[in-house]
């Protein structure tokens, strides 16, 4: 039963004695004004020059000054536009249906437009099978305002004309005849670009043509290909599948792509008393291990023996508690038969192919449209790094990838790549080949470009620029219609491509309309490797060797990652996504080697809170045979395997491009041999100690534990009374007990909510998995500043909108709480390595203002800049607050986010807000807010006002689902749905009628317009 | 003696006074005449008909060709003064019927005609019979009305006024001299009584010194008090009433970058305020029409009509104006093209609501119909356009606090009002109680 466990943010709450937590759950922030660091120093004072008189002279100037200069009012101009194109209308959002193809991250999407900038992606409904709209694809808009891009073509580092630059590469071409040029690409998965690199190919036979995936998917992609003939990858419907059985694959991550949440929720919720079964093997506590019903540590040496054992080998060398899941598991597995689904992410052939093969028969696999999103093979790449290190290969073209910074081997192939004859690098910023290269284009951003992509096999997507191009750039696709001698814009090569084939008669307009069509035309996608092979099978390559080496004893297991923030590094430069906190471990802007609270202690390593409850660790360095890694901070992860350890990729970049608060974490691509993820290390301590960002320690709703996270299993779900595992909280009311939704629990009389819409937000932590597009869909919706990680650490973040994750010990709580008690104080923390808190469960939980119908802040607030609207929100008048700070006292879920400086036009924060350019991200609906303001969700009352407006104009009455907020629109899983529960008919009015349904904090009374779904876990065995 | 001068000089004073002030009063009217007189003028200008009605040929003039010829400038088409005598009539007749048909026929005059114009094609007239053609070219056969008399009249009153507010101000000048006047002649007269007093030998009793009017008013505490309390009172007041016009800009006018007339365009042309802020309909943003919006007209309307003129803004002064509307959105008048060189006009916004503040036109203007004159004054009566409202929160409460919500065939509040309505027993619902008061509801 729900009550029974104990949940807990940090491994700091479990001991009981710690000052800071007990601080934390009474003061939001536990450090002080410093008065006495500026008061207290006596001599200081006198010593200073200013004296009390000359301080009031101050004073008493800039108040008058102030005033004076508010009396006379700027003259503001407005320019209209000399011909205003047909489709603005200012004050008007347009959308546009486009692709966002990166080579990581592919997804349909709309891209929201006002006055022809782009201020927002949204999910494009319309597109089925059209990748992942997750948190990077949501910041990716700010990326197009970066103002460290490239601002034109470069040769020899001058900036040059794009026909200086064209005579530039065509002489260099000519030099090169019959000379071995590699280029090196992403994975366009772009039919048209396809054909017009092979078209390019054939003009210039010396160059041919490799894919380079950053994070590689080859095993899966050779495994695929030996068994189906294609070089895709097999698209998995989650929600076709009864068991899931994981081993260490992170599929509501980046897992080959990522993209599967969706299918995934939806076999999470229970219906009809049914929902799927999860579970995972694993070493890192990843997204996918904290949603999974049944969690077990595996370091990826035992994760290859789980497989063997699962797809019919014996589980005999495993460890007990391993071997028994493990058997469990394939007992399950085989008892679901056609509805099972095995998956994993050990990156070698064998294993690959074992998953393949078992999952054959399976309904929830599709391999007739395969995923198109990844196609490097890392024997080509292989063949490319050796080459540039040896001086066969002459010359290296490279597009939307930066080998110089994510080449496992970069310091040798880097001294290849200065000696190359032709190094021309396609790149949107100075990365670090673009720093290197001789030649450089300037690509625009995809929002800038036109562009196509074939996701998923049979289904086109289009991409359409929103805005014309910021700076003087050319997309790659045109400088090499130009070079191959086709006068033809891409534009136009896209479309007679298209009206040729796949639109098979169809309307291109339409197609550009919805940004995506499903064709079964096949198009001739260019074969890019394994075409000397023939359809010969692919051979175990340089994985294999890694495994195999892999198996050795002694040293740490190491798994490399990709963050939900920074993905494969692309997007470093945003600043959105490096405030992003990490769903797991909550710290932002950094990477950090991920330990076992056992390895922690055998390394004497160790994690702290200073006395304001930010975070320290220690610092080690990480050695692979020649390569160290150095000074990577450390982060005692609760669930982490012992014997293994995690690091994230993308982190660390260090090129001329990357802004100096950006540069954050260190380079594990170093660490990233044979493009394996996973990799034997040994870890030694090194000095010092680590600040890191993290705020898993704030916000603690006032030590209040009750009611937070209400969790039981199916089977309770299913046979018992919904009293006993989701129980209204009661109060004593004239010596009885009440339920505290009573009336007579009030001492409020209630607002007039029934005329007009009253908008509900419902959570459902089943659907909810942490992926946080939600966190960043309310960043740029809301004009959320970025703080940057000095203010983070001392938690002054400013997401509205935060994604609590809370940790649980299992069914053995109550024995272990019982020992805990029993302890020395001194003692407990070595209980958390008790099992349970080894490996804890997790529970994501989404908190924003909600939006209470009794307030708390409300009443506290001496100026009423806060007050309470019909429609059920919270409302907070900026101009109004004069940042007293009580409203954030009062409330109890720790929602309220104050403006302690002024983030915008400010070089303190030298992010977004503070350069035109990335200032054309805000929208212009919602103010930005000033210093000294509290600031805080407002249920997206810009949206809720322009639907109902809508309807006004046009006179009719609202349909359910037009009401939308960003987060709950961002919400790929479902978890958010948004609407007007006076509106019986409502989803989310239904929802509310939920039995799953509660109100978190429920016992204080204040009737929240939030309410979350309590989560079930299928713990049912065979 | 001396003193029946005096009474003489009192008697006469008053009859000076009207003499002085008629002599200003008359000049205040002599404006008016010169207009009469140039209108006048203009009747007598106009000739007799040689082959056809003018005035039909005038108004036929005005509907059908006028949108792309002037008598005497190159507009979309050539200029049409004495077109009847360059061209034979049969032609011209087969021309305005239809000119394609003749260019295509090879017609050497036509093809030539059609070239100089930029192979503009001419719209088809088979509708116009052969007298209205009559009417219209005879309309066009007239010479052209020189302005004499309309010059000659200015001239005549020129030196004497320039405007009726300059006439105002002479008054007013004219009675603070006359009130100086006679504060020095009391002055004198008192010196002069006081001085024939003495000379009579009156002896003026010495007054009783007597604590003066301040002293006493200092020793009496309780005054000082009352008086302190007043004054700080006041001087809140009035300190009050300055603070809180402070960032308020009601009367704001300042000088646009194009002398652009709302009276000239919505008053005296009746257009429709929506036809040039037609994003007021559905924006929040009424939108400050672009320069093409301006040339859908103004293609055709190089110049304002002389009758346009005021005394304070010249047809001289319009005309320039246009001058820079042309130059802005890049059109060359001569050529009748555009020359591609643009440039964005920066117009002053008088407007302005703070950041804060989250206005929508459309909620206005198309849900509620609230006419543009209620916040923007009567804005087609205005030369420069100043800010009519305060645009303060208090003005934007009371009107929401007064107006009722327009409820009427609009399905969006049938629901509402049927709850709403049974609640309150009311049929009619003021947008405060609809919710509008909320803070939420402006600030986001």
């Amino acid at each position: 039963m729900a009550s029974n466990k104990k949940y807990w943010k940090s491994v700091e709450e479990l001991n009981e004695d710690s000052p800071i937590v007990k601080a934390l759950q009474d003061n939001e922030f536990v450090t002080e004004i410093p008065t006495d660091e500026f008061l207290g120093n006596k001599s200081a004072l006198e010593s200073s020059s200013t004296t009390r008189r000359d301080f009031l002279k101050y004073v008493g100037f800039t108040t008058a000054a102030a005033t004076l200069a508010a009396c006379e009012g700027p003259v503001v101009k407005s320019i209209p536009y000399v011909v205003q194109p047909d489709e603005i209308v200012p004050g008007i959002a347009n959308y546009y249906a486009s692709t966002m193809a990166d080579g990581f991250d592919f997804a349909n999407i709309l891209v929201k437009t006002r006055e022809g900038r782009p201020i927002k992606i949204e999910r494009n409904d319309l597109a089925v099978n059209g990748g992942s709209v997750n948190a990077r694809v949501h910041a990716s808009v700010l990326s197009l305002y970066d103002k460290n891009r490239l601002t034109g073509p470069m040769v020899d580092g001058a900036e040059v004309s794009w026909p200086e630059f064209d005579t530039a590469v065509a002489q260099k071409m000519n030099e090169m005849v019959g000379k071995d040029v590699v280029l090196l690409t992403q994975t366009f998965a772009s039919p048209s670009t396809s054909k017009l690199i092979s078209e390019f190919t054939s003009k210039y036979p010396n160059i041919r043509h490799v894919v380079y995936d950053t994070v590689s998917c080859s095993g899966a992609l050779d495994a695929f290909q030996n068994k189906y003939g294609t070089r895709a990858l097999p698209d998995y419907d989650f929600s076709k599948a009864e068991v899931i059985v994981s081993v260490g694959a992170d599929f509501l991550g980046d897992w080959q792509g990522g993209s599967y949440s969706k299918g995934y929720a939806q076999g999470r919720v229970p219906k009809n008393g049914k929902m799927s079964r999860h579970i995972q093997f694993e070493a890192n506590l990843t997204l996918t291990g904290a949603k999974a019903d049944k969690r077990v540590r595996a370091t990826p040496s035992q994760q290859l023996e789980i497989l063997k054992a699962l797809t019919g080998g014996s589980a005999s060398g495993l460890p007990e508690n391993i071997a028994d899941a493990v058997n469990k598991a394939k007992a399950q597995l085989q008892k679901t038969g056609g509805k099972a689904l095995l998956i994993t992410s050990l990156p070698d052939l064998a294993s690959q192919t074992m998953a393949l093969n078992f999952n054959a028969g399976s309904e929830a696999i599709d391999v007739n449209k395969p995923l198109l999103t990844r196609q490097g093979s890392n024997t080509e790449v292989m063949n490319v790094i050796n080459g540039v290190v040896s001086g066969s290969v002459k010359g290296l073209i490279t597009v939307g990838v930066d080998p110089v910074y994510s080449f496992p081997n970069s310091k040798e192939f880097t001294e290849g790549y200065k000696k190359l004859e032709m190094t021309l690098a396609f790149a949107m910023k100075q990365d670090a080949t673009a720093s290197l290269a001789k030649m450089v284009a300037a690509t625009p951003h995809y929002l800038e470009s036109w562009g196509d992509a074939q996701i998923k096999k049979g289904t086109y997507s289009l991409a359409q620029p929103t805005i014309r191009p910021l700076f003087n750039t050319r997309q790659f696709q045109d400088s090499i219609l130009q070079w191959t001698g086709n006068s033809k814009k891409y534009y136009d090569y896209i479309k007679e491509n298209w009206t040729t084939s796949m639109l098979a008669g169809g309307s291109w307009n339409q197609a550009l309309h919805d940004g995506f069509i499903a064709s079964d035309v096949e198009m001739v996608m260019e074969e890019v490797n394994s075409a000397a092979e023939g359809t010969g099978m692919m051979e175990e390559s340089t994985s294999n060797g890694a495994l195999s080496a892999f198996m050795q004893e002694g040293g740490y297991d190491l798994t490399l990652y990709t963050s939900t923030g920074l993905g494969d590094g692309q997007q470093a430069n945003n600043p959105w996504l490096q405030e992003f906190p990490d769903p797991i471990t909550r710290a932002s802007w950094d990477n950090y080697l991920t330990v076992s609270a056992a390895d922690a202690e055998a390394l004497d390593l160790e994690n702290t809170h200073v006395s304001n409850g930010a975070l320290n660790g220690s610092y080690v360095n990480v050695k692979m045979g020649n390569v160290v890694v150095e000074n990577i901070p450390v982060i005692i992860q609760p669930g982490q395997a012992k014997g293994s350890v995690g690091l994230a990729l993308g982190y660390g970049n260090t090129a001329v491009g990357i802004q100096k608060e950006m540069q954050t974490g260190v380079n594990a691509y170093p660490l990233y041999q044979n493009f394996s993820n996973i990799q034997k290390v040994s870890i030694e301590k090194a000095s010092g100690m680590h600040e890191f960002a993290c705020v898993q320690l704030q916000s603690t709703m006032a030590g209040r534990s009750d009611d937070i996270i209400k969790e039981t299993t199916l089977e309770i779900f299913n046979t018992k009374d919904k009293e006993y595992w989701n129980s209204v909280p009661v109060t004593d009311y004239d010596h009885n007990e009440i339920s505290v939704r009573d009336k007579k629990a009030d001492i409020w009389s209630p607002f007039d909510e029934t005329v007009g819409p009253h908008f509900n937000l419902s959570i459902d932590l089943n659907a909810c998995t942490g992926c946080g597009a939600c966190v960043i869909a309310c960043h740029a919706e809301n004009n959320v500043p970025v703080v940057g990680k000095e203010e983070v650490r001392k938690f002054r973040d400013m997401h509205w909108l935060r994604i609590d994750r809370y940790y649980s010990a299992g069914e053995s709580f109550k024995e272990e709480i019982e020992t805990l008690e029993n302890l020395p104080a001194f003692d407990s923390y070595k209980v958390v390595e008790v099992p349970a808190y080894e490996n804890p469960e997790v529970a994501f939980q989404p908190v924003m203002c909600q939006h209470c119908n009794h307030a708390p802040c409300e009443t506290v607030c001496p100026v009423a800049a806060t007050s309470h609207g019909r429609q059920g929100q919270n409302q907070m008048a900026y101009n109004r607050c004069v940042g007293t700070r009580y409203c954030a006292n009062n409330c109890p879920y720790k929602v309220r986010r104050f403006n302690w400086f002024l983030y915008n036009e400010n070089d303190e924060f030298d992010y977004n807000m503070n350069n035109d350019l990335g200032r054309m991200v805000l929208n212009p609906d919602v103010v930005v807010r000033s210093r000294g303001v509290m600031e805080k969700c407002s249920m997206c009352i810009q949206l809720t006002q322009k639907t109902i407006l809508d309807a006004k104009r046009d006179g009719r009455a609202i349909k359910d689902g037009e009401f939308h907020t960003a987060c709950s629109s961002a919400c790929e899983t479902g978890a958010m749905v948004f609407g007007d529960v006076n509106d019986k008919e409502s989803e989310v009015a239904k929802m509310k009628e939920d039995k799953r349904m509660y109100h978190l904090l429920e016992n204080v009374g204040t009737k929240p317009n939030v309410f979350y779904h309590a989560m079930i876990k299928n713990t049912t065995e065979v | 003696m001396k003193k029946v001068n005096f009474i003489h000089l009192r008697s006469k004073l008053p009859l000076l006074l009207l003499v002085f002030l008629l002599t200003f009063s008359t000049t205040i009217y002599s404006q008016d005449t010169p207009a009469d007189v140039a209108s006048a003028a203009e009747a007598v200008a106009a000739p007799a008909d040689a082959g056809g009605d003018v005035a039909a040929g005038e108004s036929l003039f005005k509907a059908n060709c006028a949108a792309c010829h002037k008598l005497d400038a190159k507009a979309v088409g050539p200029a049409l003064r004495n077109v009847a005598d360059k061209y034979d009539r049969d032609w011209l007749y087969k021309w305005i019927h239809n000119s394609s048909a003749l260019i295509a026929s090879g017609d050497p005059t036509a093809v030539k005609i059609f070239e100089e114009n930029n192979k503009t094609v001419m719209t088809a007239f088979p509708a116009l019979s052969e007298t209205d053609i009559d009417n219209i070219l005879a309309y066009t056969s007239q010479p052209k009305a020189e302005p004499t008399a309309a010059v000659a009249a200015p001239a005549d009153g020129g030196g004497q006024n320039t405007g009726g507010g300059v006439s105002n101000s002479l008054v007013l000048g004219a009675l603070a001299l006359i009130f100086l006047l006679l504060v020095i002649m009391l002055f004198l007269v008192t010196n002069t009584l006081k001085r024939i007093a003495e000379a009579n030998g009156v002896v003026y009793e010495e007054k009783e010194k007597r604590t003066p009017i301040w002293k006493a008013f200092v020793q009496n505490q309780f005054l000082v008090l009352v008086f302190s309390i007043f004054l700080i009172l006041a001087a809140g007041y009035f300190a009050y009433g300055y603070m809180m016009q402070v960032g308020v800009d009601q009367g704001y006018a300042p000088v646009q970058p194009i002398h652009y007339s709302h009276k000239i365009h919505a008053g005296d042309n009746q257009i429709d305020c929506n036809y040039c802020h037609s994003s007021a309909r559905k924006s929040k943003h009424s939108g400050i029409p672009s320069l093409n919006v301006c040339m859908n007209c103004h293609k055709n309307i190089a110049e304002v009509a002389p009758e346009t003129a005021t005394p304070e803004y010249s047809k001289e002064f319009y005309d320039g104006e246009i001058a820079k509307l042309y130059k802005a959105v890049g059109w060359d008048a001569a050529n009748q093209q555009y020359t591609g060189k643009t440039e964005p006009v920066k117009w002053v916004r008088i407007h302005n609501l703070p950041d804060f503040v989250y206005f929508n036109h459309s909620q206005h203007v198309t849900v509620a119909g609230v006419a543009c004159q209620t916040c923007h004054g009567e804005i087609q009566t205005m030369e420069v356009v100043e800010q009519f409202a305060p645009l303060t929160m208090g003005w934007c409460i009371n009107c929401h606090r007064t107006t009722n919500v327009n409820l009427e065939n609009n399905e969006y509040y049938a629901k509402i009002h049927e709850e709403l309505s049974k609640k309150y027993g009311v049929e009619k619902l003021t947008i405060a109680e609809m919710g509008g008061l909320e803070c939420g509801k402006c600030h986001y």
